[in-house]
């Protein structure tokens, strides 16, 4: 290992940049002329629009343009799309409902945008959307995922009879059931999945600029995938031709996947660039982002899992209602399928697994990926019914997980994945003795006697990363391959700039990309540059989410160098009239082995562009290009052991402890990899603890702020214990794994798990906060008393 | 936030003046409440008169027992004040833990009060301590003066100066802070001087601060957490919303009753 390279804590390059407060963010980038939108928006959940009165707008001061849905449709805007079919059990096609960027007919959840306000000033528009007046007849509205399936339910669309979008179902209900049947024990329970709100620092933000001489268009927005947002631009909602639609997504300020889909903010803004002949801007509010960034999770779920009499598990059946809200966002319709029920094996072998998924439309914001996506809800039920069963089975819950572990690879699960590789029940060793999980009993009794009730949980999660190949997603209904691609240019004075598909919003893509070209070839990380986020730039790339950027991003990186290196070689060969199998690049030379003759990087950068020397038939230049496809996907995994202690006046829950023993395969930068542990586990915190979307009865959204949306801070989480034990992954070139939502995925279980044994009552929700963990104390004392 | 226009006050005439002048104005006593629902358009006064220049308004003075806080003193400097937290612990403790550091500069005891925010911190101490509020008119006892939620006993345009106290024997404040806001979920400032026992309870009440007339009479008889165990503590008259019910707070107030006397 250089001290650059790969293995490397190596300072993120970008700091610098960012907390000298010089990122470069879309809000603060403003055109000549720039003009600004805001939206007029649903405040009913549903509604059907009477009609819609902008002659007192379009009177006000530096109003340019009121515009509704019914122009952008007479313009030929498409709708929005979601980009993964999913089909019913009896093959039926998904219900998708249509949304239009601008509402027309009816609205459907509370900030459904209605009309587009353009103004030179930004107060100027807000002011002018105020004055628009909407005639809305109100609907009645349904805003529970278990409620929009009931007799007589308002109708979210009409062509979602019953509000279902689609029944589906993953493996073999029959051979589940026979195996329930027959089994010693059967543990049942119903799981809640908290909806959630992504809150990245940065809300999202749109400028769209049309050119009329080049007849052409550049946005700059928030966006985790640039190039998957023009395509989509282009071909679905047809704003313009992708080669007339530049999108750049500068500095981008967290994402948690959010910011991976297409929102009708940014549709309607190239819109109105092109109707007005103005840069138009628009930035989303706090409020705004509360009422309409996707929100995550919201699942309804129960859960069969059934052992035989030496405790190992003979099947496991799950039903999911998983709440879509109003409209089906880009990938919603994967992530309570996919990447839900094909994770529903946990570390375990399983034989039998079966799992049926509704889907509804309720009066809620759409609902769609967001940080773990799919695999916290699988891992949270598998972990929380384990957790359960061992209790109900009397055994120590480490060990029922270490007697169902998969321990041969490749494993093929009834759930459609094949675990490549992986060490359980080394990662359960590994945490159960960073935590003294032995010692437990001493800490307990010790708590007791201050008065407080400690609590100790564990969580043995799998994910699935860098979804792929793209053939077998492209036949489970994925409307894009999820390949990456890269370009690496060396320059004449023998500098690199790689260009990644891949796009960086708080990755740190710029230093740990930079670590695995300054390993290869032992150059500075200072002359490696690293180009994201620009269609004009970069070749077409998939972008950032799911953890793919290290397994499948810097796979492509990787092959793009093997083809640089074969074309070095070959000049430093000649030139140096020696073979190239005897040569080495290293420290930034390529030399001849066991000589002291060598070229350094910069020459042979320099003889490529020269072209003085080059070998016969060789083309000039050094540049080089790849596209990578894994040929499956990755598994990280790992055992996380939370330690809490619980006030019993109060129900207030203190974490004490928490331990996390990861396999993310080979780690590029030791210090980014544990920063995205620490904001996974806060994140679970959160989750399980902190944060809840609340909608009324009337579809309003109560937890419309951060005064009653609690996100986790740093006193509510303890300082992490982070430990490693890593198998490398044999899907990718570097045994990369992804490491990003992990963090996210295993704590949710492991931290419900401790409080609800230290409460000796599991009968527990998210988040746990304080009222609800006091309520299910005094449920256990009255149920004490009562026996 | 709408256009609106900026005054800052001289004295406290001035601004009293300068109130009555405008269409529809708004004294600003640190904002920390007002500016935020301006800037989300909620609120829209024709003028902003701010109090902050007045010096007259600004400074705690302790002389023996008694107590006298400026208006516009901050949190931060009730927090930081050594002869406060000599004879008056339990004030200096509450002001230490209202919001964040950039709202305890910027926050002010005669803003928290005159809001009078069911979940503030400030009604609580003041009601429990018998403060008397000093205003550009007269004097009103803290019974008369927080009349409910987001309501007190001031008159339009009214100013209030001062609040001073007597600081008691021994006082003590506790407060769940809510997860989201912080604000007291439920904050219990109890008393104890003067042969009285005063006991308020701020957060948890559907119409704003109250006194707790059987914690007050248990804590009478016996200055202890025990007594408190001894009390029926109701749910009626508090609040639920979606961080918790009414029977929760009623918990609450038990729990930092409690801790309060700790």
């Amino acid at each position: 290992m250089s001290e650059q390279g790969i293995g490397a804590r190596v300072l993120r390059k970008e700091d610098k940049r960012f907390i000298t407060g010089k990122g470069r963010y879309t809000d603060d980038i403003r055109n000549e002329r720039q003009s600004y939108a805001a939206f007029v928006r649903s405040p009913h959940a549903h509604a059907k629009v009477k009609s819609i009165d902008t002659a007192e707008a379009e009177k006000m001061d530096g109003v340019i343009a009121v515009l509704n849905g019914k122009q952008l449709t007479d313009d030929g805007i498409g709708n929005l799309i979601c980009g993964w079919a999913v089909n019913s059990k009896d093959g039926n096609p998904m219900n998708m409902g249509a949304w239009s960027a601008l509402a027309t007919d009816k609205v459907r959840y509370v900030g459904d945008a209605v009309v587009l306000v353009v103004a030179e000033t930004q107060a100027q528009a807000r002011a002018a959307a105020e004055a628009v007046e909407v005639d809305y007849e109100e609907l009645p509205a349904v805003v529970h995922a278990v409620d929009a399936l009931k007799d007589g339910a308002p109708q979210v669309h009409d062509n979602a009879p019953g509000n279902l979008i689609f029944d589906w179902g993953l493996g073999e209900e029959a051979a589940v059931d026979k195996a329930l049947a027959g089994a010693a024990h059967v543990t049942e329970m119903k799981i809640l999945n908290n909806r959630l709100s992504p809150n990245p620092m940065e809300p999202r933000s749109a400028i769209a600029t049309y050119d009329e001489a080049e007849d052409h268009y550049t946005l700059y927005t928030t966006s985790q995938n640039p190039h998957v947002a023009r395509l989509v631009l282009s071909a679905f909602y047809q704003v313009a031709p992708e080669h007339k639609l530049r999108v750049i997504a500068p500095d981008v300020g967290g994402g948690f996947g959010s910011k991976i889909y297409i929102y009708p903010e940014e549709i309607a803004c190239l819109w109105a660039s092109m109707k007005t002949r103005r840069s138009v801007k628009w930035t989303s509010s706090r409020s705004e982002a509360f009422l309409t960034d996707a929100h995550g999770r919201d699942h309804v779920s129960t859960a069969k899992i059934g052992f035989d009499a030496q405790n190992r598990i003979v099947g496991l059946k799950v039903d999911t209602i998983a709440n879509l809200g109003a409209y089906m966002s880009l990938f919603s319709s994967a992530v309570p399928t996919y990447l839900y029920a094909t994770l529903l094996s946990g570390q375990y072998d399983i034989a039998n697994i079966y799992c049926n998924v509704r889907t509804v439309y309720t009066n809620t914001a759409p609902v769609d990926a967001y940080r773990g996506a799919g695999r916290p809800e699988a891992c949270f039920l598998v972990e929380r019914i384990m957790e359960t069963a061992a209790r109900e089975l009397g055994v120590d819950p480490a060990e029922l997980r270490r007697a169902n572990f998969i321990r041969q690879f490749p494993h093929e699960t009834p759930v459609i994945m094949t675990y490549d590789a992986g060490d359980f029940a080394g990662n359960l060793d590994q945490a159960l003795e960073a935590a003294d999980y032995k010692g437990f009993p001493a800490r307990r009794a010790e708590a007791a006697k201050r008065g407080k009730l400690r609590g100790i949980g564990l969580a043995s999660y799998i994910e699935a990363c860098g979804i792929a190949p793209s053939a077998a997603v492209g036949s489970l209904g994925a409307g894009v391959g999820l390949w990456e691609s890269a370009e690496v240019r060396v320059n004449p004075v023998g500098t690199i700039e790689v260009l990644t598909g891949s796009h960086s919003h708080g990755q740190g893509h710029e230093t740990t990309f930079a670590q695995v070209v300054a390993e290869r070839f032992g150059l500075p990380i200072d002359n490696i540059q690293i180009v994201h986020g620009d269609t004009d730039k970069v070749q077409f790339g998939m972008g950032t989410y799911g953890s793919r950027s290290g397994p499948v991003g810097l796979s492509a990186i990787v092959k793009a160098l093997d083809k640089v290196e074969a074309k070095v070689k070959k000049i430093a060969a000649h030139v140096l009239e020696v073979s190239e199998d005897d040569l080495v690049v290293e420290n930034g030379e390529v030399k001849v082995a066991g000589t002291d003759r060598s070229m350094a990087w910069h020459e042979v950068g320099l003889a490529a562009y020269t072209a003085h020397n080059l070998p016969a038939g060789m083309e000039p230049g050094l540049k080089e290009g790849a596209f990578y496809d894994p040929t499956n996907f990755t598994f990280p995994a790992g055992t996380y052991v939370c330690e809490v202690e619980v006030d019993t006046e109060t129900g207030e829950t203190k974490i004490v402890q928490f331990v996390a023993s990861d396999d993310f395969g080979t780690i590029i930068n030791p210090m980014i990899v544990e920063g995205q542990v620490h904001g996974g586990i806060a994140q679970g915190v959160g989750q399980a603890m902190l944060e809840n979307v609340v909608y009324d009865e009337d579809g309003q959204l109560l937890s419309a702020s951060y005064m009653d949306y609690t996100m986790p801070r740093a006193d509510n989480v303890p300082s992490f214990a982070i430990h490693h034990h890593s198998t490398k992954s044999p899907s990718n070139p570097l045994g990369m794994k992804g490491c990003g939502e992990a963090g996210a995925i295993g704590t949710p279980p492991a931290v419900i798990n401790a409080i609800t044994d230290a409460i000796g009552n599991n009968d527990l929700q998210m988040p746990a906060t304080p009222p609800r963990v006091w309520a299910a104390l005094q449920a256990a004392s009255a149920k004490i008393a009562a026996e | 936030m709408y256009d609106v226009t900026y005054h800052r006050a001289a004295s406290v005439d001035d601004a009293a003046a300068k109130f009555s002048a405008a269409s529809d104005g708004q004294l600003l006593a640190g904002g920390q409440t007002l500016l935020p629902t301006m800037k989300h358009r909620l609120a829209a006064p024709s003028d902003l008169i701010d109090l902050r220049g007045i010096a007259d308004l600004v400074g705690v003075k302790v002389s023996g027992r008694k107590v006298t806080i400026g208006a516009m003193t901050t949190h931060a400097a009730v927090a930081e004040n050594a002869e406060l937290a000599k004879v008056c612990p339990a004030i200096v403790k509450l002001a230490g833990g209202i919001g964040d550091p950039a709202v305890r500069h910027q926050g002010t005891i005669g803003g928290s009060i005159a809001n009078n925010d069911p979940a503030a911190d400030y009604p609580a101490g003041l009601l429990a301590l018998a403060a008397t509020i000093h205003t550009n008119r007269r004097e009103i006892a803290a019974d008369e003066f927080f009349t409910g939620l987001f309501s007190t006993g001031l008159d339009e345009g009214e100013i209030i100066t001062a609040v001073s106290f007597d600081a008691p024997e021994t006082c003590g404040y506790a407060k769940f802070p809510n997860p989201a806001s912080r604000y007291a979920m439920t904050g219990v400032f109890v008393s104890k001087g003067g042969g009285a026992v005063r006991v308020a309870v701020t957060g948890a009440g559907s119409d704003g601060v109250f006194r707790h007339e059987g914690l007050e009479q248990a804590l009478s008889k016996d200055w202890s957490a025990a007594a408190v165990d001894g009390v029926k503590i109701s749910a009626d008259g508090l609040m639920s919303d979606i961080h918790c019910d009414a029977a929760y707070r009623a918990n609450l107030i038990r729990a930092m009753a409690k801790r309060a006397i700790a």
